[in-house]
């Protein structure tokens, strides 16, 4: 048989040949099978190789690190925090190191060294600037002013609880310091009584920190819930007719109306929700407190009715046209067919929308940060205010000390919330796609 | 079929609630809610007598009509509710939008004044974010679709750890920029950075003309000028720590053990704190799955006749990747990029405690200043605003210019993408 010559690759590098034999060593088999070695393509194909590797190890690591930041949620603190926070313990008393620990800052310092500021001054520099004034000049702008007209707007509402809460709370205290680590018992399980019922109480600044997580997770839901329960029935029925009854133009308005509004930032909702949607819904339900469940329900549902629309329209889109025409053709109306056949058959892509749908809900910050109240409480009541999860996070994260039970606590709930929208996500994807695919390729 | 059966009523249940829900709202304006109510549930129970009499025929035409306008008024409502939308925003925000307000910084406590500082800082941002996203994005995107086999395990999960990565909550991503950027690894780059300061210093005290020769203490004026001698503008902080250890002690001597210690109290966190470098490698990672998948999809739509021709001519893959594949693809890594941009300028929450400041007037400097940006400020001045009233006219005016910034950028992609789509066709 006759074979070509080989055929020379274009050359554009110095050939460097032979290789040596840690080269080749080094070489994935597919990559150089019978061909030239030229080491800059070595290198290039190895550090693409080797970048989008560290692309993957950093998705990892954000799953691991999450985790891992949330033990210490779990970690006894005492030792920790012995270094900040003197601790009664007669050991460490009676031992010269332990004894540091408890010694004044200015031990062994000379008196000039911790004398105050002021000392040896005269008395006219360290007055006050309100010195001889008249007791009108420094008055507080509220003197004189009915009780009623300063108190916050909060005051009274719900007020007994709160303030009974915050007693019972001083007469716990001889709890010790506020870094013990929390135990899942404490997380999920009622942590406080009020008049002897039981109450899940998120309370992480405070003598007595309290960490339930069960206000967070059922604000989270009941959020979720309203926001799928107003932008699914939109959002589908709008996603059959573009499928299947509008016209041209119709279609040519939605498209890019549906893309501006999976455009609009979410602290743009957020903003809406709290400037407009809430006295809206205010001033037709009469609800106690302005911003709620409700009104961060309905925010949640312009940020997710794009998500369902699309993936139900796609879904919509890949049921064989056969199936349709079929139905046509045996006398089925339109809406018939969308109904008996074009739905059913496209079920599973439904499903996936609204599983992503409910992903995008609960795990976001911005529209639950502003609109919803953010006061952890739990009750059946939709115009209550709530705090989700992730707002909890956004609004506690920035002030949190480093590495402290608190910051184990957030870090939890941000784990939490990566495994169920994780979990969904998987749902979506593996479940429900394949089976769309088996139903239409019938393998 | 009793699943059918079971989602056919479900929708058929679902359709109705909404149909009651917003005749209930439209209703509940101007009728008590328990009117209203009354109204829906009488509606509801009447129904089924009307309907048996008519012929089965008009009930057919019926049905057909009834849905397509409760579907067509549902599109009709979201099509609508953008228009309003954008509108609303831009008339209350008209009086404020001008060149002066995208110019200048704010004042008056955030109740006058414009948005410059927070413009800046979005376009850093986005522009350090896109320099570290986007290149390793696209070589991912390389990997996976030209060396990584489509059968193989590791591919498979890479895609499925993309695909998931991209709908983990935005906070998530601002708890790891927090706790590993700014927790772990700037606080071991402020750590490596003082010992290797804290080595030279040891490496002076023991050098010929220190002042710590003889009984190793000296006295903090000697020890500053020695600093000074060395290289004055390198050891400025210590310098500045001086003054004040040189206030607590006088003319007593120190020793090198005690003036390193002091340095350790007076030690101020330089990377280990929020900035705009970990705000933006932050977004990166959140734009990172938008990077990937675009640009996998612009290179599919490369046309296997221009591999094969180039294959055919001699040249290697990555030759080919090179100068056929990337080149073709150019518009889906352009339109990943613009998306990212898109999804970074929006998104507030990762930036929330990794680098957003609530009120900045200086542009940010370096790599460890904090900024301001758009929607970070849109949220301060929504939330924390200590004039409502005065601060309304900004905050539509701050809303207008970020959706207008966020769908420039979007609809440049979607055009871009419909023409990488249209080759793919093709």
């Amino acid at each position: 048989m006759n074979t070509l010559p080989p055929s020379e690759p274009i050359p554009d590098e110095t050939p460097v040949r032979p290789p040596s034999a840690a080269a080749r060593l080094l070489v994935h088999p597919p990559l150089n099978e019978g061909k030239t070695f030229y080491l800059s393509e070595f290198l290039a194909e190895r550090s693409i190789q080797a970048i989008a590797f560290l692309s993957i190890a950093i998705i990892l690591a954000i799953f691991f690190y999450v985790f891992q930041e949330a033990t210490w949620a779990f970690r006894d603190h005492m030792q920790q925090a012995s270094s900040e926070q003197p601790v009664e313990d007669n050991q460490t008393r009676n031992s010269e190191e332990g004894m540091e620990e408890y010694r004044p800052a200015t031990y062994g310092m000379e008196e000039e060294e911790y004398r105050p500021a002021t000392y040896g001054m005269e008395e006219e520099e360290y007055r006050p600037a309100t010195y001889g004034m008249e007791e009108e000049e420094y008055r507080p702008a509220t003197y004189g002013v009915e009780e009623e007209e300063y108190r916050p707007a909060t005051y009274g509402v719900e007020g007994s609880t709160v303030e009974e809460r915050q007693r019972e709370n001083s007469i716990s205290l001889e709890t010790s310091g506020n870094n013990d680590s929390v135990t899942a018992r404490q997380l999920l399980l009622a942590n406080d009584t009020i008049h002897g019922i039981p109450e899940y109480i998120w309370q992480p600044v405070s003598q007595v920190p309290k960490y339930s997580l069960v206000p967070l997770f059922v604000g989270a839901l009941k959020v979720t819930l309203i926001g799928l329960v107003i932008a699914a029935p939109i959002a589908i029925l709008a996603a059959i007719y573009i499928s299947m009854f509008a016209p041209r133009w119709m279609r040519e308005i939605m498209k890019p109306a549906i893309e501006i509004l999976a455009g609009f930032p979410s602290v743009v909702i957020g903003f809406f929700a709290l400037m407009t949607l809430a006295t809206v819904v205010q001033s037709i339900t009469g609800a106690q407190y302005r911003l709620n469940a409700f009104v961060g329900g309905l925010g949640m549902a312009l940020a997710v009715i794009p998500i369902i629309f699309t993936v139900t329209e796609d879904a919509l889109s890949t049921v064989p046209k056969s199936m349709k025409e079929a139905s046509i053709a045996l006398g089925a109306s339109r809406w018939q067919t969308a109904y008996r056949v074009l739905l059913p058959a496209a079920t599973p892509g439904v499903f996936a929308a609204l599983i992503l749908g409910f992903g995008r809900a609960f795990g976001e910050t911005m529209i639950a940060l502003m609109a919803t109240g953010n006061a952890a409480l739990v009750s059946a009541d939709i115009f209550e205010s709530v705090r989700t999860m992730a707002a909890t996070i956004g609004a506690e994260m920035a002030e949190v000390e480093f590495h402290s039970v608190h910051y184990g606590v957030l870090f939890l709930i941000g784990a939490i919330l990566f495994v169920i929208t994780f979990s969904l996500n998987a749902v979506a994807e593996f479940f429900v796609r394949k089976r769309l695919l088996k139903r239409f390729q019938g393998t | 079929m009793a699943m059918k059966e079971r989602i056919r009523f479900t929708f058929a249940a679902a359709s109705l609630l909404l149909l009651g829900v917003s005749l209930f709202l439209l209703l509940a304006v101007f009728l008590p809610w328990y009117a209203a109510l009354g109204v829906i549930t009488a509606v509801v129970a009447a129904a089924p007598f009307g309907w048996r009499r008519f012929s089965l025929d008009t009930r057919r035409k019926l049905s057909e009509n009834m849905f397509i306008l409760v579907s067509g008024a549902t599109a009709l409502i979201i099509v609508v509710f953008v228009a309003y939308f954008l509108v609303h925003i831009f008339l209350l925000g008209q009086s404020q939008l001008s060149w002066s307000f995208l110019f200048s910084p704010p004042t008056e406590g955030l109740t006058e004044g414009g948005i410059f500082p927070a413009i800046v800082g979005t376009a850093l941002l986005v522009i350090i974010m896109s320099l570290a996203g986007v290149p390793v994005g696209t070589i991912t995107a390389i990997y996976l679709t030209e060396y990584a086999s489509n059968t193989s395990v590791i591919a498979r999960f890479i895609r499925f750890a993309v695909n998931t990565l991209a709908g983990v909550p935005a906070i998530v991503f601002g708890l790891f920029g927090l706790g590993f950027f700014i927790g772990t690894l700037g606080r071991q780059m402020d750590t490596f950075a003082f010992d290797q300061r804290m080595d030279d210093f040891q490496s002076l005290a023991v050098a010929a003309g220190s002042p710590f020769t003889g009984d190793s203490r000296a006295r903090v004026e000697e020890i500053r000028a020695m600093f000074l001698g060395d290289d004055a503008t390198g050891w400025r902080a210590e310098v500045e720590q001086l003054r004040i250890l040189q206030e607590l002690r006088g003319e007593e001597e120190v020793t090198v053990a005690e003036v390193t210690s002091f340095f350790t109290a007076q030690q101020r966190p330089h990377w280990g704190q929020p900035s705009i470098l970990w705000a933006a490698l932050t977004m990166a990672l959140l734009t990172l799955p938008v990077v990937i998948v675009s640009v996998e999809e612009a290179i599919k739509s490369v046309p296997r006749d221009l591999r094969e021709a180039s294959m055919a001519l001699g040249a290697t893959k990555w030759k080919t990747i090179r100068s056929v594949v990337i080149p073709g693809s150019m518009t889906g890594i352009l339109t990943g990029a613009i998306l990212a941009v898109s999804r970074g300028a929006g998104e507030v929450a990762p930036i929330l405690f990794t680098g957003a400041a609530y009120y900045l007037p200086d542009l940010p400097t370096a790599l460890t200043s904090q900024f301001m940006e758009l929607g970070y400020h849109i949220y301060v001045l929504t939330t924390q605003s200590t004039d409502v009233e005065a601060t309304k006219p900004l905050l539509y005016a701050t809303t207008f210019v970020l959706l207008m910034l966020t769908f420039t950028l979007n609809f440049t992609a979607i055009f871009l993408r419909s023409r990488v789509r249209a080759r793919m066709l093709r």
